[in-house]
């Protein structure tokens, strides 16, 4: 079959360097932010190593905190981490034949926002070895980042620990510039959603739309938006059945 | 460990998994509507735009290194830099503008 990826374990985990390195930094962040709301630092450690997700872990401990419901926690769970649903369907488009089930199911744990950018980018479709690759740096960089940031707090000087922040963003521009100047209906798609976001961000109107759910609103309209105005060519089906 | 907060930690492990799992696992067709095709072709940018813009400007909590990072950022991408180049350069700059007495 030729319906194999050629991107095998090693070009995963080189790709997921950057963000493994961007992880540490966002997640010696949590761990201070566990300890500091009153979670143990195995508690935190725990929390980063089966959740693997930022924005829901942080709203988690504060369920935790204020001794919320169990159906609360469920509901924030839901709502924050519904993006990783879309981020699925998407990726499904994007898997090679290898995919099984089982593989499916290990993969899943690992789908993050940067994590699904990189490997739903990526030219050609990918394969459980390239995923599991691109999980294994990011996994590692989340559980020590929070594992360090719990116990320590202050391992890294100031300085260093916030030019750190930008890391994850830049990595981001480096996947969203390329294709931009080839391809007219992404660069349509970055810079609708782009202006989406500030828009919800500054505007008073809309800041009660928390940030959760603006990147999944600002993404899904900017991608409706060019996939009417912009609808990809039967030719570049065609190309990338060939490719495949 | 105490055992209320390993439940909280388990219902909550457990919700973000399924919400994972479910559709990546369950869904197996070839999408065939050329809108379909094309929303999920745009889809993984317009989500990285969505997070990036603006919180770039506000990651290394300074405006001005920020923005240098972004802009260092955006030119070696559009030279078609690595992703790990692109990153550490950002960082490495603004971690450098950081120490201006106005930045």
């Amino acid at each position: 079959m030729s319906h194999t990826s050629p991107y095998r374990y090693f070009d995963g985990l080189r790709d997921g360097l950057p963000i493994g390195l961007g992880y540490l930094s966002v997640s010696f962040g949590f761990g201070i932010t566990a300890v500091g709301e009153g979670l143990r630092f195995l508690e935190a450690l725990i929390i980063s190593m089966t959740n693997l997700t930022s924005a829901g872990q942080v709203a988690g401990v504060t369920v935790i905190v204020a001794a919320g419901t169990i159906l609360e926690m469920i509901l924030t769970q839901f709502v924050i981490n519904l993006r990783y649903s879309l981020m699925g369907i998407t990726l499904t488009q994007r898997l090679d034949c290898r995919c099984t089930t089982p593989h499916r199911l290990l993969m899943s744990f690992g789908l993050t926002d940067e994590i699904f950018a990189v490997a739903a980018s990526k030219p050609y479709p990918v394969g459980p070895s390239y995923f599991y690759g691109l999980m294994t740096l990011p996994y590692i960089g989340w559980a020590g980042g929070t594992l360090l940031g719990a116990l320590a707090g202050q391992i890294l000087p100031e300085s260093i620990r916030v030019a750190m922040g930008i890391m994850i963003y830049a990595m981001f521009v480096a996947i969203i510039l390329p294709p931009m100047k080839k391809d007219r209906g992404v660069l349509g798609a970055v810079l609708i959603a782009a202006l989406l976001s500030c828009a919800v961000a500054y505007l008073p109107f809309l800041s009660w739309i928390s940030e959760g759910f603006s990147i999944i609103i600002c993404a899904v309209v900017a991608a409706v938006v060019m996939a009417i105005l912009r609808p990809i060519s039967d030719e570049a089906d065609a190309k990338e059945e060939g490719q495949a | 460990m105490r055992p209320t907060i390993l439940i909280y930690i388990l219902v909550m492990a457990l919700t973000t998994y399924l919400v994972r799992m479910i559709p990546f696992t369950a869904f197996r067709k070839k999408i065939t509507s050329r809108f379909a095709r094309s929303f999920f072709h745009y889809i993984p940018y317009a989500v990285l735009a969505a997070m990036t813009f603006p919180a770039i400007l506000y990651s290394t909590g300074s405006l001005l290194s920020a923005t240098v990072g972004l802009a260092v950022a955006m030119v070696l991408a559009y030279f078609g830099r690595s992703l790990i180049v692109v990153s550490l350069a950002a960082s490495f700059v603004a971690f450098l503008v950081g120490f201006l007495p106005f930045g």
